[in-house]
């Protein structure tokens, strides 16, 4: 039975590698933390326009479908038949008036009310269910749906807070910013990383791997952590906003800063330089705005390419990053074509992602093999970045290093 | 325009051949001047959605990634081994379609399945040569294991 005794040390200095591979620990963090009172990234309201469509999503890994019912509400609610626990509703986005598990044909409502039962009561006279037999207490389980700027959430926990009490200013800012505009699907990616939903989870907060294991960032120019920058998080520090200003460092700047990495920084350049070019679409100057939700969601501008992320855990040992890369509907045919070739940057093929895929999968080998023991976390109170203007907050946040 | 059957197979023995071996400007060679390549996932071309993993809408974008490849990127250490199946040649224009797996080998020896799909090219000749302009490569493991670096 897992206790505190695991953690080598009580003020979170050193971290055990047990949290990213025991069972026990998983199954706990199913059930109080992504069944528990957070709200969960879902989908979009754009991937179900009409009226019976519907979209397969997960909850931790607890398989959700949100649908739209025909009067315009969006309804989600736990795939699982309330029969013998089969996967009622199995295509992956579809639109349909019912859901109807194949087994033993139960039927559900777009709201996931049980409807119909074959045979309930029997055949000629015969069997059949009891007659104190409640349908209405045998429904799919429900989740509590709620949405920011069209992007949904779900929760299973009936005491969760409001959503924007959840989410918090910093945060709900960026989900607006982002989500200002009606978003148009250009589809989705997918990669399967051999290690713990939590060293996803973290990787997209800790900034000081983003310019060293992405070399591109460096070597080609796109990003550098002597930019301007910095990170938020909410009041409560569950969620975190790392971002970085566009053109706000020059290459002498970067290359004396960057001589004691062992990363290329001549600054090499494209043949086609659209690849890094930024078209700013607001008035800010942000151009890497990565905002990372509590507990498996990450809402990502890198440069024009947009995108949402769901972290989806696959038992301790696996997770899916499954994103869903979007434009506007109102984005010119040019604009459409330039995030085409910007998302050669996201994604498992990304230029300045697909190498976090690797650094996942070799950080849980060694994890795996000393379980026993734990890595050093550092508290650190001063941002990587140069200091900001004065009218922004800095930040105190824990920099975790590996030893 | 009459199909040579020969040479359509030995440029898809060629192009697995040469990635295999890491062989990365000699396979270059083998896309004309005015060339695209796409790796779709099969899930957005069965919906139509057209964001692909790697988007090379010209020469210089394939180009620059076969330099980020080479300067800039990590990835797992392995080896690839692509088996090619037998092709369907089309006529005018000239197309092939070619079923494709691709296996991965890490340095423990350990071999997986790391991808398969569906070739579709279009070919045009070059002087003797047949190369390619445009090359879709439909990926039915869209569920990518790790990450994908070396092209498919």
């Amino acid at each position: 039975m897992i206790t505190a005794a695991i953690w080598p040390a009580l003020d979170y200095s050193r971290v055990p590698y047990r949290l990213y591979h025991d069972a026990e620990i998983y199954a706990r963090e199913q059930e109080r933390i992504f069944r528990g009172p957070v709200w969960n990234f879902l989908g979009l309201d754009a991937e179900i326009p009409n009226p019976g469509d519907f979209r397969a999503t997960y909850v931790g890994d607890t398989p959700v479908i949100f649908n739209r019912d025909r009067s315009g509400t969006v309804n989600a609610f736990v795939n699982r038949c309330a029969h013998r626990g089969a996967l009622v509703r199995r295509e992956v986005c579809g639109n349909a008036e019912q859901h109807i598990c194949i087994y033993h044909q139960w039927c559900y409502g777009l709201d996931g009310g049980l409807t119909a039962i074959p045979f309930r009561r029997g055949i000629r006279g015969k069997a059949g269910l009891a007659a104190s037999f409640d349908m209405g207490v045998h429904g799919l389980r429900p989740l509590r749906v709620d949405q920011v700027n069209g992007a949904l959430f779900g929760t299973l926990a009936a005491d969760a807070e409001p959503l924007g009490d959840y989410l918090g200013a910093p945060i709900l800012g960026q989900l607006r910013r982002l989500l200002d505009r009606p978003v148009r699907v250009l589809g989705y990616n997918r990669q399967r990383i051999r290690g713990n939903w939590k060293l996803y989870a973290e990787n997209t907060r800790d900034n000081y791997h983003a310019s060293l294991l992405h070399e591109f960032l460096v070597t080609f120019g796109l990003d550098r952590s002597t930019q301007v920058g910095g990170v938020t998080m909410d009041p409560r520090h569950r969620h975190n906003i790392t971002w970085a200003e566009a053109g706000s460092d020059t290459d002498e700047f970067a290359r004396q800063a960057y001589a004691s990495a062992r990363v290329r920084n001549d600054f090499l350049s494209l043949k086609e330089p659209a690849l890094v070019t930024f078209h700013p679409e607001r008035d800010d100057k942000l151009n890497i705005a990565i905002t990372s939700v509590f507990p498996s969601a990450v809402f990502v501008q890198i440069s024009n390419s947009l995108a949402v992320r769901q972290i989806r855990p696959r038992g301790v040992d696996e997770v899916e990053v499954f994103q869903t890369m979007l434009g506007y509907q109102d984005d010119t045919p040019e604009m459409t074509l330039h995030r085409l070739r910007q998302a050669n940057l996201v994604g498992p093929a990304g230029l300045v992602s697909m190498e976090d895929g690797e650094a996942i999968e070799i950080a849980r080998l060694q994890a795996r093999s000393r379980p026993q023991h734990g890595y050093r976390a550092r508290r650190c109170r001063r941002d990587l970045r140069p200091r900001l203007p004065s009218n922004r907050r800095a930040v105190t946040r824990i920099l975790v290093v590996l030893r | 325009m009459r199909i040579d059957r020969a040479a359509v197979q030995d440029l898809l023995a060629e192009y697995g051949a040469l990635i295999d071996a890491a062989k990365f400007d000699e396979w270059l060679d083998l896309f004309a001047e005015e060339c695209r390549y796409q790796i779709l996932p099969r899930e957005n071309f069965d919906l139509g959605l057209p964001a692909a993993l790697v988007f090379c809408d010209s020469r210089a974008v394939l180009e620059d990634r076969i330099r980020a490849l080479r300067e800039a990127n990590k990835y797992n250490i392995h080896t690839d081994r692509h088996v090619i199946g037998l092709p369907r040649i089309f006529d005018d224009p000239l197309a092939v379609e070619a079923p494709f797996a691709v296996y991965q080998t890490d340095q423990e020896g350990e071999t997986r399945l790391f991808a398969t799909g569906l070739y579709r090219d279009r070919l045009e000749a070059v002087g003797p040569r047949l190369k390619i302009r445009d090359k879709l490569i439909l990926l039915d493991t869209f569920a990518v294991p790790s990450l994908l670096a070396i092209p498919l």
